[in-house]
Protein backbone atom coordinates (compact mmCIF):
# COMPACT_ATOMS: atom_id res chain seq x y z
CA UNK A 1 0.00 0.00 0.00
CA UNK A 2 1.72 3.02 -0.84
CA UNK A 3 1.71 6.17 1.81
CA UNK A 4 -0.39 8.72 2.58
CA UNK A 5 0.77 12.43 1.48
CA UNK A 6 0.33 15.62 3.05
CA UNK A 7 2.14 18.49 3.17
CA UNK A 8 1.78 18.92 7.03
CA UNK A 9 1.46 16.41 9.60
CA UNK A 10 0.76 17.47 12.88
CA UNK A 11 0.71 15.02 16.00
CA UNK A 12 -1.30 15.89 18.65
CA UNK A 13 -4.48 17.70 18.65
CA UNK A 14 -4.39 19.74 21.99
CA UNK A 15 -4.58 23.68 21.90
CA UNK A 16 -0.87 23.64 20.04
CA UNK A 17 -1.85 20.75 17.51
CA UNK A 18 -4.96 22.41 16.47
CA UNK A 19 -3.69 26.72 16.60
CA UNK A 20 -1.04 24.59 14.18
CA UNK A 21 -3.45 22.92 11.80
CA UNK A 22 -5.86 26.27 12.13
CA UNK A 23 -2.53 28.71 11.17
CA UNK A 24 -1.41 26.35 8.15
CA UNK A 25 -4.65 25.83 6.85
CA UNK A 26 -4.74 29.76 6.06
CA UNK A 27 -2.17 28.66 2.78
CA UNK A 28 -3.59 26.18 0.58
CA UNK A 29 -1.61 23.43 1.99
CA UNK A 30 -2.85 19.92 3.11
CA UNK A 31 -3.02 19.28 6.74
CA UNK A 32 -3.12 15.72 8.56
CA UNK A 33 -4.07 16.15 12.17
CA UNK A 34 -3.17 12.95 13.94
CA UNK A 35 -4.35 11.98 17.93
CA UNK A 36 -4.28 8.96 20.07
CA UNK A 37 -7.80 10.16 21.61
CA UNK A 38 -10.90 9.77 20.24
CA UNK A 39 -12.12 13.15 20.77
CA UNK A 40 -9.62 15.97 19.45
CA UNK A 41 -8.44 18.93 22.47
CA UNK A 42 -6.03 17.66 24.09
CA UNK A 43 -5.77 17.41 27.81
CA UNK A 44 -7.30 20.73 28.96
CA UNK A 45 -10.38 20.26 26.37
CA UNK A 46 -10.67 16.71 26.65
CA UNK A 47 -14.42 16.41 26.06
CA UNK A 48 -16.91 13.76 27.45
CA UNK A 49 -20.29 13.20 29.64
CA UNK A 50 -18.54 14.78 32.20
CA UNK A 51 -16.88 17.26 31.04
CA UNK A 52 -17.50 21.07 30.27
CA UNK A 53 -15.63 22.85 27.15
CA UNK A 54 -15.45 26.65 27.05
CA UNK A 55 -16.81 28.55 23.94
CA UNK A 56 -13.06 29.50 22.89
CA UNK A 57 -12.12 25.39 23.09
CA UNK A 58 -15.17 24.50 21.16
CA UNK A 59 -15.20 27.15 18.15
CA UNK A 60 -11.18 26.56 17.70
CA UNK A 61 -12.45 22.70 17.22
CA UNK A 62 -15.16 23.36 14.89
CA UNK A 63 -12.89 25.73 12.57
CA UNK A 64 -10.04 23.15 12.55
CA UNK A 65 -11.71 19.88 11.66
CA UNK A 66 -14.63 21.51 9.29
CA UNK A 67 -11.30 23.26 7.44
CA UNK A 68 -11.14 21.23 3.87
CA UNK A 69 -7.71 21.34 3.93
CA UNK A 70 -7.49 19.69 7.41
CA UNK A 71 -7.88 15.63 7.75
CA UNK A 72 -8.23 14.88 11.48
CA UNK A 73 -7.39 10.99 12.44
CA UNK A 74 -8.73 10.55 15.95
CA UNK A 75 -7.67 7.11 17.92
CA UNK A 76 -4.65 6.75 16.05
CA UNK A 77 -0.93 6.59 17.17
CA UNK A 78 2.16 6.70 15.83
CA UNK A 79 3.95 3.18 15.58
CA UNK A 80 7.47 3.93 14.22
CA UNK A 81 9.15 5.93 11.72
CA UNK A 82 9.21 4.64 8.35
CA UNK A 83 11.80 6.21 6.34
CA UNK A 84 12.94 9.87 5.39
CA UNK A 85 9.52 12.00 6.52
CA UNK A 86 7.27 8.78 6.56
CA UNK A 87 5.23 7.77 9.78
CA UNK A 88 3.87 4.37 10.69
CA UNK A 89 0.61 4.89 12.17
CA UNK A 90 -2.72 3.18 13.65
CA UNK A 91 -5.76 3.27 14.60
CA UNK A 92 -8.44 0.73 15.53
CA UNK A 93 -9.19 -0.38 12.14
CA UNK A 94 -5.84 -0.58 10.47
CA UNK A 95 -2.12 0.22 9.92
CA UNK A 96 -0.14 2.91 7.20
CA UNK A 97 2.40 5.21 6.29
CA UNK A 98 1.74 9.21 5.79
CA UNK A 99 4.59 10.85 4.10
CA UNK A 100 4.77 14.43 4.93
CA UNK A 101 6.80 17.67 3.64
CA UNK A 102 6.68 19.28 7.30
CA UNK A 103 6.23 17.80 10.31
CA UNK A 104 4.62 19.81 13.24
CA UNK A 105 4.86 17.59 17.25
CA UNK A 106 2.58 19.01 19.30
CA UNK A 107 2.02 15.55 21.50
CA UNK A 108 1.93 17.93 24.90
CA UNK A 109 2.83 16.85 28.26
CA UNK A 110 2.36 13.91 30.68
CA UNK A 111 1.88 13.62 34.59
CA UNK A 112 5.07 13.07 36.41
CA UNK A 113 3.76 10.22 38.57
CA UNK A 114 6.39 9.09 41.57
CA UNK A 115 6.26 6.05 43.37
CA UNK A 116 5.14 5.61 47.04
CA UNK A 117 3.85 2.64 49.02
CA UNK A 118 0.31 1.39 47.79
CA UNK A 119 0.15 3.73 44.80
CA UNK A 120 -0.50 0.48 43.16
CA UNK A 121 -3.57 0.32 44.56
CA UNK A 122 -7.18 0.86 42.90
CA UNK A 123 -8.15 3.72 43.58
CA UNK A 124 -4.96 5.92 43.22
CA UNK A 125 -4.76 7.70 40.31
CA UNK A 126 -2.77 10.67 39.06
CA UNK A 127 -4.11 13.91 39.82
CA UNK A 128 -4.98 15.26 36.19
CA UNK A 129 -5.44 11.46 35.64
CA UNK A 130 -8.54 11.50 37.56
CA UNK A 131 -9.25 14.84 36.49
CA UNK A 132 -9.40 13.03 33.06
CA UNK A 133 -11.31 9.78 33.72
CA UNK A 134 -13.96 11.72 35.39
CA UNK A 135 -14.19 13.96 32.02
CA UNK A 136 -14.87 10.85 30.46
CA UNK A 137 -17.92 9.32 32.86
CA UNK A 138 -15.84 8.09 35.76
CA UNK A 139 -18.46 8.29 38.42
CA UNK A 140 -17.08 10.26 41.96
CA UNK A 141 -20.14 11.34 43.38
CA UNK A 142 -20.41 11.07 46.95
CA UNK A 143 -16.93 10.37 46.98
CA UNK A 144 -14.18 11.23 49.60
CA UNK A 145 -10.81 12.01 47.53
CA UNK A 146 -7.78 13.51 48.85
CA UNK A 147 -5.75 14.86 45.50
CA UNK A 148 -1.65 15.56 46.15
CA UNK A 149 1.43 16.38 44.36
CA UNK A 150 2.36 19.58 42.77
CA UNK A 151 1.10 22.05 40.88
CA UNK A 152 -1.72 24.24 39.52
CA UNK A 153 -3.70 20.97 38.09
CA UNK A 154 -4.53 19.76 41.69
CA UNK A 155 -7.02 23.03 41.77
CA UNK A 156 -8.16 22.06 38.36
CA UNK A 157 -8.63 18.59 39.29
CA UNK A 158 -10.46 19.13 42.57
CA UNK A 159 -12.58 21.57 40.72
CA UNK A 160 -14.07 18.90 38.11
CA UNK A 161 -14.10 16.63 40.82
CA UNK A 162 -16.55 18.67 43.24
CA UNK A 163 -18.19 19.64 40.00
CA UNK A 164 -19.47 16.33 39.52
CA UNK A 165 -20.27 15.48 43.28
CA UNK A 166 -17.17 14.59 45.23
CA UNK A 167 -15.84 15.29 48.23
CA UNK A 168 -12.70 16.74 48.86
CA UNK A 169 -11.11 15.91 52.21
CA UNK A 170 -7.85 17.18 51.09
CA UNK A 171 -5.84 18.89 48.61
CA UNK A 172 -1.89 18.74 49.28
CA UNK A 173 0.39 20.84 47.58
CA UNK A 174 4.29 19.65 48.32
CA UNK A 175 5.56 23.06 47.43
CA UNK A 176 6.02 25.49 50.64
CA UNK A 177 3.49 28.12 51.57
CA UNK A 178 6.13 31.11 50.45
CA UNK A 179 6.58 29.88 46.88
CA UNK A 180 2.64 29.32 46.24
CA UNK A 181 2.17 32.86 47.83
CA UNK A 182 5.20 34.24 46.11
CA UNK A 183 3.68 32.92 43.01
CA UNK A 184 -0.16 33.87 43.66
CA UNK A 185 0.98 37.57 44.13
CA UNK A 186 2.51 37.54 40.37
CA UNK A 187 -0.74 36.17 39.02
CA UNK A 188 -2.08 40.22 38.57
CA UNK A 189 0.47 40.16 35.68
CA UNK A 190 -1.66 37.90 33.49
CA UNK A 191 -5.12 38.59 34.69
CA UNK A 192 -6.70 35.87 32.92
CA UNK A 193 -4.96 33.64 34.58
CA UNK A 194 -5.58 35.01 37.48
CA UNK A 195 -9.55 34.33 37.20
CA UNK A 196 -8.81 31.06 36.47
CA UNK A 197 -6.69 30.48 39.35
CA UNK A 198 -8.93 31.94 42.03
CA UNK A 199 -11.88 30.55 40.86
CA UNK A 200 -9.95 27.23 41.62
CA UNK A 201 -8.83 28.17 45.05
CA UNK A 202 -10.05 25.79 48.01
CA UNK A 203 -10.48 25.35 51.81
CA UNK A 204 -9.22 22.01 51.84
CA UNK A 205 -5.56 23.41 50.32
CA UNK A 206 -2.45 23.02 52.28
CA UNK A 207 0.68 24.11 51.37
CA UNK A 208 4.58 21.65 52.50
CA UNK A 209 2.23 18.73 52.74
CA UNK A 210 2.76 15.59 50.39
CA UNK A 211 1.77 11.93 50.04
CA UNK A 212 3.78 9.41 52.00
CA UNK A 213 1.74 6.37 51.28
CA UNK A 214 -1.57 5.24 50.39
CA UNK A 215 -3.41 2.71 52.43
CA UNK A 216 -5.34 -0.41 52.02
CA UNK A 217 -5.24 -4.08 51.43
CA UNK A 218 -6.98 -4.50 47.68
CA UNK A 219 -8.02 -1.20 47.23
CA UNK A 220 -7.26 2.48 48.44
CA UNK A 221 -8.76 2.66 52.00
CA UNK A 222 -6.79 6.21 53.33
CA UNK A 223 -3.60 7.84 52.90
CA UNK A 224 -1.14 9.18 55.14
CA UNK A 225 0.56 12.27 54.82
CA UNK A 226 3.60 14.30 55.61
CA UNK A 227 1.34 17.93 56.68
CA UNK A 228 3.06 20.85 57.52
CA UNK A 229 6.09 18.40 59.51
CA UNK A 230 3.32 16.64 61.23
CA UNK A 231 2.07 12.85 59.76
CA UNK A 232 -1.45 12.91 59.32
CA UNK A 233 -4.32 9.46 58.20
CA UNK A 234 -6.70 10.79 56.27
CA UNK A 235 -9.75 8.22 55.08
CA UNK A 236 -10.37 8.36 51.57
CA UNK A 237 -12.22 6.54 48.77
CA UNK A 238 -9.77 7.69 46.11
CA UNK A 239 -6.26 9.60 45.81
CA UNK A 240 -5.14 11.48 43.06
CA UNK A 241 -1.72 11.99 43.20
CA UNK A 242 0.66 13.83 40.58
CA UNK A 243 3.73 15.95 40.84
CA UNK A 244 3.45 18.19 37.89
CA UNK A 245 4.15 17.72 34.43
CA UNK A 246 7.05 16.44 32.10
CA UNK A 247 7.25 16.80 28.73
CA UNK A 248 6.37 14.26 25.98
CA UNK A 249 9.54 14.43 23.83
CA UNK A 250 9.47 10.83 23.08
CA UNK A 251 8.18 10.70 19.60
CA UNK A 252 10.91 14.05 18.90
CA UNK A 253 13.83 11.90 20.57
CA UNK A 254 13.47 9.29 18.50
CA UNK A 255 13.55 11.30 15.20
CA UNK A 256 16.61 13.16 16.21
CA UNK A 257 15.40 16.20 17.76
CA UNK A 258 18.10 17.53 20.73
CA UNK A 259 15.99 17.97 23.87
CA UNK A 260 16.89 20.83 26.62
CA UNK A 261 16.07 20.10 30.06
CA UNK A 262 13.50 17.40 29.05
CA UNK A 263 11.74 19.12 26.28
CA UNK A 264 12.41 19.11 22.81
CA UNK A 265 14.32 22.19 22.17
CA UNK A 266 13.05 24.52 19.32
CA UNK A 267 14.07 27.87 17.94
CA UNK A 268 11.95 31.36 17.52
CA UNK A 269 10.17 29.52 14.32
CA UNK A 270 9.09 26.66 16.86
CA UNK A 271 12.01 24.62 14.78
CA UNK A 272 13.55 21.57 16.32
CA UNK A 273 17.15 20.90 15.62
CA UNK A 274 15.97 18.17 12.73
CA UNK A 275 15.18 20.20 9.53
CA UNK A 276 11.38 20.41 8.96
CA UNK A 277 10.13 19.03 12.11
CA UNK A 278 8.83 21.67 14.57
CA UNK A 279 7.31 21.20 17.61
CA UNK A 280 5.18 23.51 19.86
CA UNK A 281 3.25 23.08 23.19
CA UNK A 282 4.08 21.15 26.37
CA UNK A 283 6.27 18.80 24.34
CA UNK A 284 8.44 21.78 24.01
CA UNK A 285 7.77 22.63 27.80
CA UNK A 286 5.76 23.46 30.10
CA UNK A 287 3.99 26.49 30.28
CA UNK A 288 -0.33 26.13 30.13
CA UNK A 289 -2.76 26.56 26.87
CA UNK A 290 -2.25 30.23 26.48
CA UNK A 291 1.58 29.26 25.22
CA UNK A 292 0.46 26.50 23.63
CA UNK A 293 -1.95 28.19 21.41
CA UNK A 294 0.39 30.70 20.42
CA UNK A 295 3.11 27.83 20.00
CA UNK A 296 1.33 26.18 17.50
CA UNK A 297 0.15 29.19 15.74
CA UNK A 298 3.77 30.52 15.30
CA UNK A 299 5.17 26.90 14.16
CA UNK A 300 2.08 26.33 11.84
CA UNK A 301 2.77 29.36 9.92
CA UNK A 302 6.40 28.50 9.90
CA UNK A 303 5.86 24.87 8.40
CA UNK A 304 4.20 26.63 5.27
CA UNK A 305 6.63 29.36 4.78
CA UNK A 306 4.46 32.79 6.41
CA UNK A 307 6.90 33.89 8.46
CA UNK A 308 6.07 36.88 8.98
CA UNK A 309 2.30 36.17 10.22
CA UNK A 310 4.70 33.71 12.77
CA UNK A 311 6.69 36.40 13.74
CA UNK A 312 4.05 38.52 14.21
CA UNK A 313 3.48 36.57 17.24
CA UNK A 314 6.84 36.30 19.35
CA UNK A 315 5.68 39.32 21.79
CA UNK A 316 2.86 37.22 22.89
CA UNK A 317 4.66 34.03 23.06
CA UNK A 318 7.38 36.24 25.33
CA UNK A 319 4.24 37.01 27.59
CA UNK A 320 3.09 34.07 28.41
CA UNK A 321 6.68 32.58 28.57
CA UNK A 322 7.13 34.60 31.97
CA UNK A 323 4.28 32.89 33.17
CA UNK A 324 5.63 29.28 32.57
CA UNK A 325 8.87 30.57 34.21
CA UNK A 326 7.46 31.79 37.52
CA UNK A 327 4.95 28.65 37.81
CA UNK A 328 7.74 26.02 37.40
CA UNK A 329 9.91 28.38 40.13
CA UNK A 330 7.20 28.21 42.37
CA UNK A 331 6.36 24.12 42.22
CA UNK A 332 9.95 22.82 42.32
CA UNK A 333 9.75 19.47 43.87
CA UNK A 334 11.10 19.13 47.26
CA UNK A 335 14.11 16.54 47.53
CA UNK A 336 12.08 14.41 50.48
CA UNK A 337 9.98 13.33 47.43
CA UNK A 338 12.88 11.15 46.20
CA UNK A 339 12.77 9.11 49.55
CA UNK A 340 9.05 8.46 49.57
CA UNK A 341 9.56 4.91 47.82
CA UNK A 342 10.74 1.82 50.01
CA UNK A 343 12.38 -1.38 48.76
CA UNK A 344 9.54 -3.18 48.30
CA UNK A 345 7.61 -0.06 46.64
CA UNK A 346 7.57 -1.38 42.64
CA UNK A 347 8.68 1.31 40.82
CA UNK A 348 7.81 -0.07 37.40
CA UNK A 349 3.90 -0.97 36.99
CA UNK A 350 4.04 -2.67 34.13
CA UNK A 351 6.91 -5.44 35.08
CA UNK A 352 6.58 -5.14 38.65
CA UNK A 353 10.10 -4.34 39.78
CA UNK A 354 10.78 -3.01 43.30
CA UNK A 355 12.80 -0.30 44.32
CA UNK A 356 15.49 -2.45 45.30
CA UNK A 357 15.99 -4.18 42.63
CA UNK A 358 17.20 -0.98 40.64
CA UNK A 359 18.89 1.43 43.28
CA UNK A 360 22.14 -0.49 43.28
CA UNK A 361 22.48 -0.34 39.23
CA UNK A 362 24.69 2.79 38.01
CA UNK A 363 22.38 3.68 34.93
CA UNK A 364 19.29 3.64 33.57
CA UNK A 365 20.22 0.72 30.90
CA UNK A 366 21.95 -1.48 33.43
CA UNK A 367 18.85 -1.22 35.64
CA UNK A 368 16.60 -1.97 32.83
CA UNK A 369 18.58 -5.04 31.31
CA UNK A 370 19.00 -6.50 34.95
CA UNK A 371 15.61 -6.05 36.33
CA UNK A 372 13.17 -5.52 32.94
CA UNK A 373 12.26 -2.18 34.51
CA UNK A 374 11.17 0.52 31.81
CA UNK A 375 10.55 -2.96 29.29
CA UNK A 376 6.72 -3.45 29.94
CA UNK A 377 3.62 -2.19 27.61
CA UNK A 378 4.27 1.64 28.65
CA UNK A 379 8.11 1.40 27.84
CA UNK A 380 9.16 3.72 30.35
CA UNK A 381 6.94 6.54 30.12
CA UNK A 382 5.91 6.27 33.81
CA UNK A 383 9.13 4.60 35.26
CA UNK A 384 11.83 6.20 32.84
CA UNK A 385 10.36 9.37 34.53
CA UNK A 386 10.61 8.43 37.75
CA UNK A 387 14.16 6.61 38.00
CA UNK A 388 15.10 10.39 36.04
CA UNK A 389 14.02 11.80 39.48
CA UNK A 390 14.76 9.58 41.53
CA UNK A 391 18.39 8.54 40.62
CA UNK A 392 19.41 10.92 38.05
CA UNK A 393 18.63 8.54 35.31
CA UNK A 394 18.54 10.10 31.76
CA UNK A 395 15.95 7.61 30.01
CA UNK A 396 17.42 6.59 26.64
CA UNK A 397 15.39 7.45 23.18
CA UNK A 398 12.59 5.26 22.84
CA UNK A 399 12.61 2.51 20.13
CA UNK A 400 9.97 1.46 17.56
CA UNK A 401 7.62 0.71 17.87
CA UNK A 402 6.57 3.64 20.11
CA UNK A 403 3.36 2.11 21.32
CA UNK A 404 2.12 -1.50 21.46
CA UNK A 405 0.90 -1.97 17.84
CA UNK A 406 -0.10 -4.96 15.52
CA UNK A 407 1.56 -7.10 13.87
CA UNK A 408 -0.54 -6.71 10.73
CA UNK A 409 0.57 -2.79 11.65
CA UNK A 410 4.60 -3.94 11.78
CA UNK A 411 4.14 -5.73 8.41
CA UNK A 412 3.51 -2.15 6.90
CA UNK A 413 7.22 -1.80 7.84
CA UNK A 414 8.26 -4.82 5.61
CA UNK A 415 6.30 -4.33 2.31
CA UNK A 416 8.09 -0.60 2.08
CA UNK A 417 11.68 -2.32 2.89
CA UNK A 418 11.07 -5.22 0.58
CA UNK B 1 -26.85 4.93 25.40
CA UNK B 2 -24.50 2.20 24.81
CA UNK B 3 -25.40 -1.41 25.85
CA UNK B 4 -21.52 -3.17 26.44
CA UNK B 5 -20.62 -6.88 27.86
CA UNK B 6 -18.08 -6.08 30.61
CA UNK B 7 -16.97 -9.43 32.00
CA UNK B 8 -20.28 -11.02 30.69
CA UNK B 9 -22.82 -8.68 32.69
CA UNK B 10 -24.18 -6.63 30.38
CA UNK B 11 -23.91 -2.28 31.44
CA UNK B 12 -25.96 0.25 29.72
CA UNK B 13 -23.70 3.70 30.19
CA UNK B 14 -24.58 7.19 28.66
CA UNK B 15 -23.17 7.97 25.44
CA UNK B 16 -19.28 9.38 25.06
CA UNK B 17 -18.36 7.19 28.24
CA UNK B 18 -14.71 5.82 28.12
CA UNK B 19 -14.36 1.80 28.64
CA UNK B 20 -12.38 2.85 31.82
CA UNK B 21 -15.19 4.79 32.64
CA UNK B 22 -17.33 1.51 32.43
CA UNK B 23 -15.23 -0.39 34.46
CA UNK B 24 -15.97 1.88 37.74
CA UNK B 25 -19.71 1.97 36.21
CA UNK B 26 -20.35 -1.89 36.01
CA UNK B 27 -17.50 -3.96 38.07
CA UNK B 28 -14.89 -3.00 40.81
CA UNK B 29 -13.03 -0.03 38.11
CA UNK B 30 -10.35 -2.59 37.74
CA UNK B 31 -8.79 -3.82 34.09
CA UNK B 32 -6.21 -6.19 34.67
CA UNK B 33 -4.04 -8.43 36.60
CA UNK B 34 -0.15 -7.77 36.78
CA UNK B 35 3.02 -10.06 36.03
CA UNK B 36 2.58 -10.82 40.06
CA UNK B 37 -0.77 -11.02 40.48
CA UNK B 38 -2.07 -8.18 41.65
CA UNK B 39 -5.28 -6.30 40.47
CA UNK B 40 -5.02 -2.76 38.76
CA UNK B 41 -6.95 0.09 37.79
CA UNK B 42 -6.29 2.65 35.51
CA UNK B 43 -3.46 5.58 36.29
CA UNK B 44 -3.06 8.41 33.92
CA UNK B 45 -6.03 8.52 32.44
CA UNK B 46 -4.53 9.39 29.28
CA UNK B 47 -3.17 6.72 27.05
CA UNK B 48 0.13 6.85 28.48
CA UNK B 49 1.05 4.36 31.62
CA UNK B 50 -1.33 1.02 30.39
CA UNK B 51 -2.58 -0.21 33.09
CA UNK B 52 -5.95 0.48 31.92
CA UNK B 53 -5.09 -2.37 28.94
CA UNK B 54 -8.37 -4.51 28.42
CA UNK B 55 -9.72 -7.38 25.92
CA UNK B 56 -12.43 -5.57 23.55
CA UNK B 57 -13.68 -7.78 21.43
CA UNK B 58 -10.52 -10.06 21.27
CA UNK B 59 -8.06 -7.26 20.67
CA UNK B 60 -5.89 -5.39 23.82
CA UNK B 61 -7.13 -2.14 23.72
CA UNK B 62 -6.54 1.18 26.10
CA UNK B 63 -9.87 1.26 28.24
CA UNK B 64 -8.88 5.09 28.47
CA UNK B 65 -8.55 5.86 24.73
CA UNK B 66 -11.88 3.70 23.65
CA UNK B 67 -15.06 4.84 23.80
CA UNK B 68 -18.19 2.40 24.92
CA UNK B 69 -20.32 1.04 21.68
CA UNK B 70 -23.57 -0.84 21.07
CA UNK B 71 -22.18 -4.66 21.93
CA UNK B 72 -18.65 -4.08 22.88
CA UNK B 73 -17.68 -7.32 24.54
CA UNK B 74 -14.73 -5.97 27.13
CA UNK B 75 -12.90 -8.23 29.10
CA UNK B 76 -10.79 -7.62 32.20
CA UNK B 77 -9.70 -10.69 33.46
CA UNK B 78 -7.16 -13.31 31.48
C1 LIG C 1 -3.90 15.09 32.58
C2 LIG C 1 -3.74 16.58 32.36
C3 LIG C 1 -4.79 17.45 32.67
C4 LIG C 1 -4.66 18.83 32.48
N1 LIG C 1 -5.69 19.65 32.81
C5 LIG C 1 -5.53 21.00 32.72
C6 LIG C 1 -6.55 21.90 33.11
O1 LIG C 1 -7.61 21.49 33.59
N2 LIG C 1 -6.33 23.24 33.02
C7 LIG C 1 -5.15 23.74 32.50
O2 LIG C 1 -4.97 24.96 32.42
N3 LIG C 1 -4.18 22.91 32.09
C8 LIG C 1 -4.33 21.57 32.20
N4 LIG C 1 -3.31 20.73 31.84
C9 LIG C 1 -2.11 21.35 31.26
C10 LIG C 1 -2.30 21.21 29.76
O3 LIG C 1 -1.45 20.19 29.33
C11 LIG C 1 -2.08 22.44 28.91
O4 LIG C 1 -2.71 23.55 29.43
C12 LIG C 1 -2.50 22.24 27.44
O5 LIG C 1 -3.47 21.23 27.29
C13 LIG C 1 -1.28 21.92 26.64
O6 LIG C 1 -1.62 21.83 25.29
P1 LIG C 1 -0.77 21.00 24.25
O7 LIG C 1 -1.48 21.17 22.96
O8 LIG C 1 0.66 21.37 24.34
O9 LIG C 1 -0.82 19.49 24.73
P2 LIG C 1 -2.01 18.49 25.10
O10 LIG C 1 -3.24 19.20 25.42
O11 LIG C 1 -1.42 17.56 26.08
O12 LIG C 1 -2.26 17.69 23.73
C14 LIG C 1 -1.38 16.72 23.21
C15 LIG C 1 -2.19 15.67 22.48
O13 LIG C 1 -1.33 14.83 21.73
C16 LIG C 1 -1.67 13.49 21.92
N5 LIG C 1 -0.47 12.69 21.65
C17 LIG C 1 0.70 12.71 22.33
N6 LIG C 1 1.59 11.86 21.79
C18 LIG C 1 0.97 11.29 20.74
C19 LIG C 1 1.38 10.32 19.77
N7 LIG C 1 2.61 9.77 19.78
N8 LIG C 1 0.48 9.93 18.84
C20 LIG C 1 -0.75 10.50 18.81
N9 LIG C 1 -1.19 11.42 19.69
C21 LIG C 1 -0.33 11.82 20.64
C22 LIG C 1 -2.16 13.45 23.34
O14 LIG C 1 -2.97 12.34 23.63
C23 LIG C 1 -2.95 14.75 23.43
O15 LIG C 1 -4.27 14.61 22.99
C24 LIG C 1 -3.44 19.34 31.98
C25 LIG C 1 -2.38 18.46 31.67
C26 LIG C 1 -2.51 17.10 31.86
C27 LIG C 1 -1.34 16.19 31.53
S1 LIG D 1 -5.12 4.86 32.24
FE1 LIG D 1 -3.04 5.07 31.66
S2 LIG D 1 -3.09 4.34 29.62
FE2 LIG D 1 -5.16 4.31 30.17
Amino acid sequence: MSPEQTDVLIIGAGPAGLAAALAAASSTARIVLLDDNPLAGGQIWRDGPQAELPEQARSLRERVLGHPNVRHCPGTRVIASAGPNTLLVEDAERGWQIRYDKLILCTGARELLLPFPGWTLPGVTGAGGLQALIKAGLPVRDQALVIAGSGPLLLASAATARHNGARIVRIAEQAARGAVAGFAAQLPRWPHKLLQSFSLFDRQYRTGTHVLAALGSDRLEGVRLSQQGNIVEVACDRLACGFGLIPNSQLGQALGCALEQQALAVDGWQATSVAGVYAAGECSGFGGSELALVEGAIAGHAAVGEHPAAQALWTRRARWQGFARALNRAFALNPALKALATADTLVCRCEDVAYAELSGHVGWREAKLASRCGMGACQGRVCGAAVQHLFGWQPSAPRPPFSPARIETLLCLEDISS
Amino acid sequence: MPELILDGRPLRVPDGTSVAAALALGGDGCARTSVSGQRRAPLCGMGICQECRVNIDGRRRLACQTLCRDGMHVETRP
